[in-house]
């Protein structure tokens, strides 16, 4: 079903589908045959794919149009209808700005910016290396500790634009020590 | 193990007996009990890092003590919020407890019960002649909880530490006396839905019971998407099972066989708490087939929102549960007429259905003697922004703005002045101070242009702009927008964009007609209220701002000094510190450079206005200065610092 799809689009769509997708294409193909084949499922099923692969492929909602017995159109209708679903593979930091009101009101949007300044990406884009995404959230319920931020699964509280800074270098502390205790495994298995 | 027989209430008991035991044992405990408070707000504080903090400390000094995670007390600027039982001493409350506090509680308090750290205590849960209690306080003194009760006391992961307080006892009742009765007690009561609208909830199940088509179903609607209010998120993450005995009942109420809850997708940890709350009370027969042995069946079951702010409409709720874009449809047929897949379908606020236990407990009268005539019960409110104590505050119907902001929650930060309250939301209105004897009710807040809405109340000072906020509430309903009906889906659109030319200080004045009269064409060709209370905050802030409209238009000047294109940040050399670094090493643009004399001066080509530094500036200088419009800088004669100077002093640090 895979190479059927990948066959029907042209040249520069066809390029567009790296190894990674390939393998996320591959890895919904086997997941399908599980899911229910009601139109009712719609938007369980493009949640259950979200939840595991971060983004939905567009191919991906090719694959759910078929499964549940309708068209394309209508699967693409309701995935860009709600906020929650993405279309681009998020960073492996997803950082995600509350700019609700309590966070408007305290400077969410300068948080916003210092972001996009210090990680080099837009709202609503994933950093080269796929370190980092930046999103919006319109509030997350933590109103009495704006400005708040979700760093991957954790709220940052009362956090200010100096803040920002600290998240960043604390990720990239984590990450440096990750990096040399892994060199430091590989050095000793030799 | 004894198996439950007989009545449901018979049967409840079994069950109630062994919770009790369970709790009792907690709270007799031979050693110290630690509660900590972790709902999603109590972790984004650092709960979890406290609850670290103890363990270590605890197995360092060698002391046993259990510690209980429960849910949200509501009191968000106490946070991380821990409750200590030590024996021999009243459960005490303590404040902003993190990993640190947490350690210095337990060498000075449990180790050997010397000192109970006043330093960090609220008080004592129970009268003591030792203690400060709870109710010596304002805030606990004002409240009357009913819905929030046992916030924050019980623990969510524990069916048990809700039925050893009396829960599903109502449900029993319920059963007893059957459908009819409870409904008959919830039209009584007058309990009006909490979601917004007011419309009485007895009323609305009334008709879902008379249409005789079956299945029937009652839906929770928990899509709290109003960016300001976390009330429903609490109600879900601390104490489920009210949530779920208010379901059973309304469906016992309407003759009801599958109970649906509704939850938005960015609340991850309400949905956890609530399906394995579900999973309880299946286990125990409360939920499921044949509930506490009678012949009541409910199916209960979890969907997930995918985040549409229009889906708190209850028929867009139902398109969104079928599998469609969530677009509300026309009203008639009503949901409680035809609703989910053409089946009778009553959806309830998690507020509204979290009121319905406590209604059957106590009687219909006992909950009209609370709140007003027309309004009565208590009214949950998330009272945010520049307040003393930010938090959820339960109050009984009817009283002022000015009682809740001032006297509940401790007024205004650091002295300043109270300009405006935005009350509901995106559909709600800014009042002015001027309107703070103002009523919370349903009827008295549409009166003068705002609305109840889910009881989202952002408490603003001098430093907010109206206009922008106005253009930030017309942003977010722009984007909500479902597109179904034009007025809403470009007349939203028109007004967002007049009044972001007005925020960067390029608006005119006829655009002041065009909102009020784009505002009314998008009331009135709108379909549902999204779009029909959309204009609101943009009416409301002209009607009682008009001023600062007017500033932002003929002086492209920004009265709160919010709106960035119009303001400028400089430091006033007279106050500014020779040699302190304070506000270079806090700028994410490098543009705070060295004066000649020493002193620090900003280039206004790199400033990107975003106020660090004014934080950053000692308060004993506090030299920044924040001007509107930005031509107002004065001329300080600011000279950088020489080269030879800037070479100089590097030699001199080497």
């Amino acid at each position: 079903m895979l190479d059927q799809l990948l066959a029907a689009l042209n040249e520069t769509e066809r390029a567009a589908v790296d190894e990674e997708e390939y393998q996320v294409l591959q890895a919904v193909v086997d997941e399908l045959p599980a899911f229910s084949h009601e139109v009712s499922q719609l938007i369980p099923i493009l949640q259950e794919i979200q939840a595991k692969h971060g983004y939905l492929p567009r191919l991906a909602l090719n694959m759910v149009a078929d499964h549940v017995q309708t068209t394309i159109g209508k699967v693409y209708g309701i995935a860009t209808f709600y906020n929650q679903f993405r279309f681009n593979p998020p960073g492996r930091n997803p950082i995600k700005v509350c700019l609700g009101t309590a966070c408007h009101v305290k400077g969410g949007e300068i948080l916003m910016e210092n972001f996009e300044r210090r990680l080099q990406i837009k709202e609503g884009e994933t950093s080269a290396d796929r370190e980092y995404s930046l999103e919006r959230v319109a509030c997350i319920g933590c109103c009495a500790l704006a400005p708040a931020v979700v760093v991957g699964e954790k709220v940052e509280a009362y956090v200010t634009p100096s803040k920002v800074e600290g998240i960043i270098t604390e990720i990239e502390v984590r990450n440096e020590m990750a990096a040399r205790e892994q060199m430091k495994n590989e050095a000793a298995n030799g | 193990m004894k198996q439950p027989t007989g009545s449901p209430k018979e049967h409840l008991k079994v069950y109630a007996e062994r919770a009790k035991e369970r709790v009792k044992e907690l709270k007799e405990s031979p050693i110290p009990v630690i509660y900590v408070g972790c709902a999603t707000c109590g972790r984004a504080a650092g709960a979890l890092e406290t609850i670290a903090g103890f363990e270590e400390v605890l197995k360092d000094n060698g002391i046993e003590a259990r510690i209980e995670k429960v849910g949200c007390l509501g009191h968000c600027y106490a946070e991380p919020l821990v409750i200590i039982q030590n024996p021999g001493f009243p459960s005490l409350l303590y404040q902003k407890i993190g990993a640190g506090e947490a350690g210095i509680l337990v060498r000075s308090f449990l180790k050997d019960g010397s000192d109970p750290c006043y330093e960090y205590m609220i008080g004592a849960l129970e009268a003591d002649e030792n203690f400060p209690t709870l109710m010596d306080y304002p805030r606990y003194l004002y409240e009357n909880r009913v819905v929030m009760e046992h916030c924050g006391l019980i623990d969510p992961d524990e069916i048990d530490h809700y039925l050893a307080v009396g829960g599903y006892l109502s449900l029993a009742q319920g059963l007893e006396k059957g459908g009819a009765w409870v409904l008959e007690e919830v039209k009584s009561a007058n309990l009006r839905g909490r979601g917004g609208a007011g419309f009485p909830a007895g009323r609305k199940w009334e008709i879902a019971r008379k249409v005789e088509k079956t299945p029937k179903m009652v839906i929770c609607n928990g899509d709290e998407g109003d960016p300001g209010a976390y009330m429903d998120r609490t109600l879900l993450e601390s104490n489920p099972h009210q949530v779920l005995e208010g379901l059973a009942l309304a469906a016992l109420a309407i003759g009801a066989e599958r109970a649906l809850l509704y939850i938005r997708a960015e609340y991850p940890l309400a949905v956890k708490i609530m399906k394995q709350a579900i999973a309880q009370a299946e286990s125990k027969n409360i939920l499921g087939m044949n509930i506490l042995g009678s012949d009541f069946s409910l199916e209960v079951t979890v969907f997930q929102g995918s985040g549409a702010f229009v889906c708190g409409e209850e028929t867009a709720l139902i398109e969104s549960l079928s599998g469609n874009r969530g677009m509300p449809q026309p009203r008639p047929p009503y949901p409680a007429v035809a609703g989910f897949e053409g089946l009778p379908t009553v959806i309830n606020n998690v507020k509204t259905l979290s009121t319905v236990p406590s209604i059957i407990r106590n009687g219909h009268q006992w909950f009209r003697s609370i709140g007003t005539e027309d309004s009565p019960g208590t009214a949950i409110f998330s009272v945010v922004g520049e307040v003393e104590y930010p938090g959820l505050v339960e109050v009984p119907m009817g009283v002022t703005l000015e009682h809740l902001v001032v006297d509940v929650c401790g007024g205004i930060k650091d002295g300043k002045e109270l300009k405006a309250v935005q009350i509901g939301g995106p559909s709600g209105g800014c009042l002015p101070a001027s309107l703070m004897e103002t009523a919370i009710d349903f009827d008295s807040l549409k009166s003068v242009g705002a609305m109840m809405g889910s009881g989202g109340l952002v408490v603003m000072n001098e430093n907010t702009c109206m206009v922008e906020v106005a253009r930030y509430f017309t942003d977010f309903t722009q984007g909500e927008s479902c597109g179904k009906c034009t007025f809403c889906r470009i007349g939203t659109r028109h007004l967002r964009d007049i009044l972001r030319s007005i925020t960067i200080g390029e608006g005119k004045m006829e655009e002041l007609v065009d909102l009020e009269e784009i505002s009314e064409a998008v009331i009135k060709g709108s379909l549902c209220s999204l779009g029909k209370t959309a204009p609101n905050p943009v009416l409301t802030t002209l009607r009682f701002f008009r001023d600062e409209y007017v500033a932002h238009i003929e002086e492209k000047r920004c009265p709160a000094k919010m709106c960035r294109p119009l303001i400028a940040f400089y430091i006033d050399l007279e106050p500014c510190a020779r040699g302190c670094d304070a506000c270079v090493a806090c700028c994410p643009t490098d543009a705070i450079f060295t004066t000649s004399n020493r002193k620090k001066a900003i280039d206004q080509e790199k400033c990107v206005k975003c106020g660090e530094c004014v934080y950053a500036c000692p308060p004993e200088y506090d030299a920044v200065r924040r001007v509107s419009p930005p031509g107002m800088i004065p001329d300080q004669g600011v000279e950088p610092l020489s080269e030879t100077e800037k070479e100089k002093d590097k030699e001199e640090s080497k």
